[in-house]
């Protein structure tokens, strides 16, 4: 599903964040990015995304090659993935319900099928109860579960998410985990970068460590 | 269809949303745009009366054709006869000199036309021409003054000349303004735009990382901008056509000391509703420059 050949990216200013990495993903698996701050784990879920553009090398999502697709393909190559952020980037001027509608209506779909779907997604983060209060009323952790309803609202194949239990106390952090876990087995693919290795011995899935822009066996 | 539809009526209750949002920083913009369109138009619409009035006026003008001395007073009332039959001329009168004698005297010039041992003036003929631009009254006094027995033509063209002139200037002054005036508007929007944009930096981030297309974040902007310069627009009639209001009783007052009477007119709804178009499309262009522009700067590389 995920194919990276010899992908480097350089910074402006000449700072490689991935430098020279070949990595295989198929569908339906579940990958934990590990390594320490800076190892370029972010850069590598933002090429997948095609968020950065690889300096040299090809990255290849769904037999698309990402890093040479044309500005306005993204939109739409982008609505097949669910992308899960750090600073959970919600939009705090509007309802839980519209931060999770804005997926669908972007697609295109409005009305009370994209209502419906707006709920299933936030009952299933446990946050149906919360649909019409603002954001930043929110706990981290819930915050984090309505990146994660807006991310899977529109039932992508692929889930990216970047150090998604970062800032989350333990127990907040398994409710997550078991959120993904329950994701793959119905064969959503979940790419998750961390760096909390209690975590993945916990949850076991394949682990990919990275070092300065490298792969670590 | 509906999709498309239901997409449309959200950008415009965005774009709604977003004045509401600032009402008094909306209501400057508007003004400024209003100023703006107002200018053009206003001047517009002053010219277009100048040339009505001016129109008014020209059908006085009249060639003076001065007959040579010994000429008999016959010969000059067939030559007056001759011409009033002529295609570019409208009306000829014959002035004997007798009857040039009598009108210096009702003139109130009677001291010094007793002093006079003999009548010297000449017979005259006043002529109306037809046609009053000035190519055509040149025309005219030249092929007067070739004809026998002419002595001298005067003609008062100046004035018309200068005035002609001076229409075209005007009318130049009003494209040069509303070229000027109308970048102005462009120019103003994309600025407004622009902090808006920067206001909703993060949604347009978000946005397109969840997939959404240029066009999906441009919409609102641009039916804002478009709006903005549709009531702009409205805005800069009601200036002018406030503007006339108020400059009417004057109007009226000089025309009624040069004997006339005179009616303002405002634009005419073709022109109105040019007016409106013009300051839609700079504020939906001023808007589209302006998001382009943000767009290419965020997410997508």
């Amino acid at each position: 599903m995920i194919e990276l050949s010899d992908v480097t990216k350089r910074y402006p200013g000449g700072h490689e964040a991935v430098s020279n990495l070949s990595l295989t993903i198929q569908q339906g698996e579940l990958v934990f990015l590990t390594g320490h701050s800076g190892a370029g784990k972010s850069t590598l879920l933002k090429l997948i995304a095609a968020i950065e553009r690889p300096t040299t090398g090809n990255v290849v999502v769904n037999g698309q090659n990402v890093g040479r697709m044309k500005r306005p393909a993204l939109p739409f190559f982008r609505r097949n993935i669910g992308l899960i952020f750090q600073d959970h980037k919600l939009l705090y001027d509007r309802s839980v319900f519209d931060n999770v509608l804005l997926p669908l209506h972007i697609q295109g779909m409005t009305g009370s099928d994209a209502a419906k779907r707006v709920r299933a997604a936030l009952d299933k983060v446990g946050l149906l109860k919360k649909e019409k209060t603002r954001p930043i009323t929110l706990s981290g952790g819930e915050q984090q579960r309505l990146c994660i309803a807006r991310a899977i609202v529109s039932r992508p194949a692929l889930v990216l998410a970047d150090e998604p239990t970062a800032n989350l106390d333990d127990a907040y952090a398994r409710d997550i985990m078991d959120m993904f876990r329950a994701f793959n087995e119905v064969g959503v693919t979940l790419v998750i970068s961390t760096h909390d290795q209690a975590l993945i011995h916990r949850y076991g899935g394949r682990s990919v460590n990275l070092a300065y822009g490298k792969l670590v066996a | 269809m509906k999709a498309w539809l239901t997409h449309h009526l959200f950008s415009l209750k965005i774009a709604a949303q977003r004045f509401r949002e600032a009402p008094l920083a909306t209501l400057f913009t508007i003004l400024v745009i209003g100023i703006a369109v107002a200018m053009p138009s206003g001047l517009y619409a002053m010219l277009s009366n100048l040339d009505r009035a001016a129109g008014g006026v020209k059908p006085q003008v009249e060639l003076t054709l001065f007959i040579k001395a010994e000429t008999p007073e016959s010969e000059a009332k067939a030559l007056a006869a001759r011409l009033a039959k002529e295609a570019d001329i409208a009306r000829v009168s014959f002035i004997g000199k007798a009857e040039g004698i009598r009108k210096l005297e009702a003139a109130g010039l009677s001291d010094i036309t007793a002093g006079l041992p003999a009548n010297p003036l000449p017979d005259s003929l006043i002529i109306t021409p037809r046609d009053s631009n000035p190519a055509a009254l040149e025309a005219l006094s030249n092929r007067l003054k070739n004809m026998e027995p002419t002595q001298r033509i005067v003609m008062d063209a100046d004035w018309i000349k200068r005035l002609s002139a001076l229409m075209g200037l005007g009318e130049n002054l009003v494209i040069l303004l509303a070229a000027l005036l109308g970048l102005a508007l462009a120019a103003i929007t994309a600025n407004t735009i622009r902090l808006q944009i920067y206001a909703q930096k993060d949604e347009i981030e978000v946005a397109q990382l969840i997939g959404a297309t240029d066009r999906f974040i441009r919409r609102p902007f641009l039916y804002f901008g478009g709006i903005q310069g549709l009531i702009g627009g409205l805005a800069g009639g009601l200036i002018v056509m406030l503007g006339g209001y108020f400059i009417e009783s004057s109007v009226a007052q000089v025309a009624a000391a040069y004997g006339a009477s005179f009616d303002l007119t405002g634009l005419s709804l073709g022109e109105l509703a040019l007016l409106l178009g013009l300051s839609t499309l700079l504020g939906w262009l001023g808007a589209y420059f302006s998001v382009n522009q943000a767009l290419r700067s965020f997410a997508n590389p």
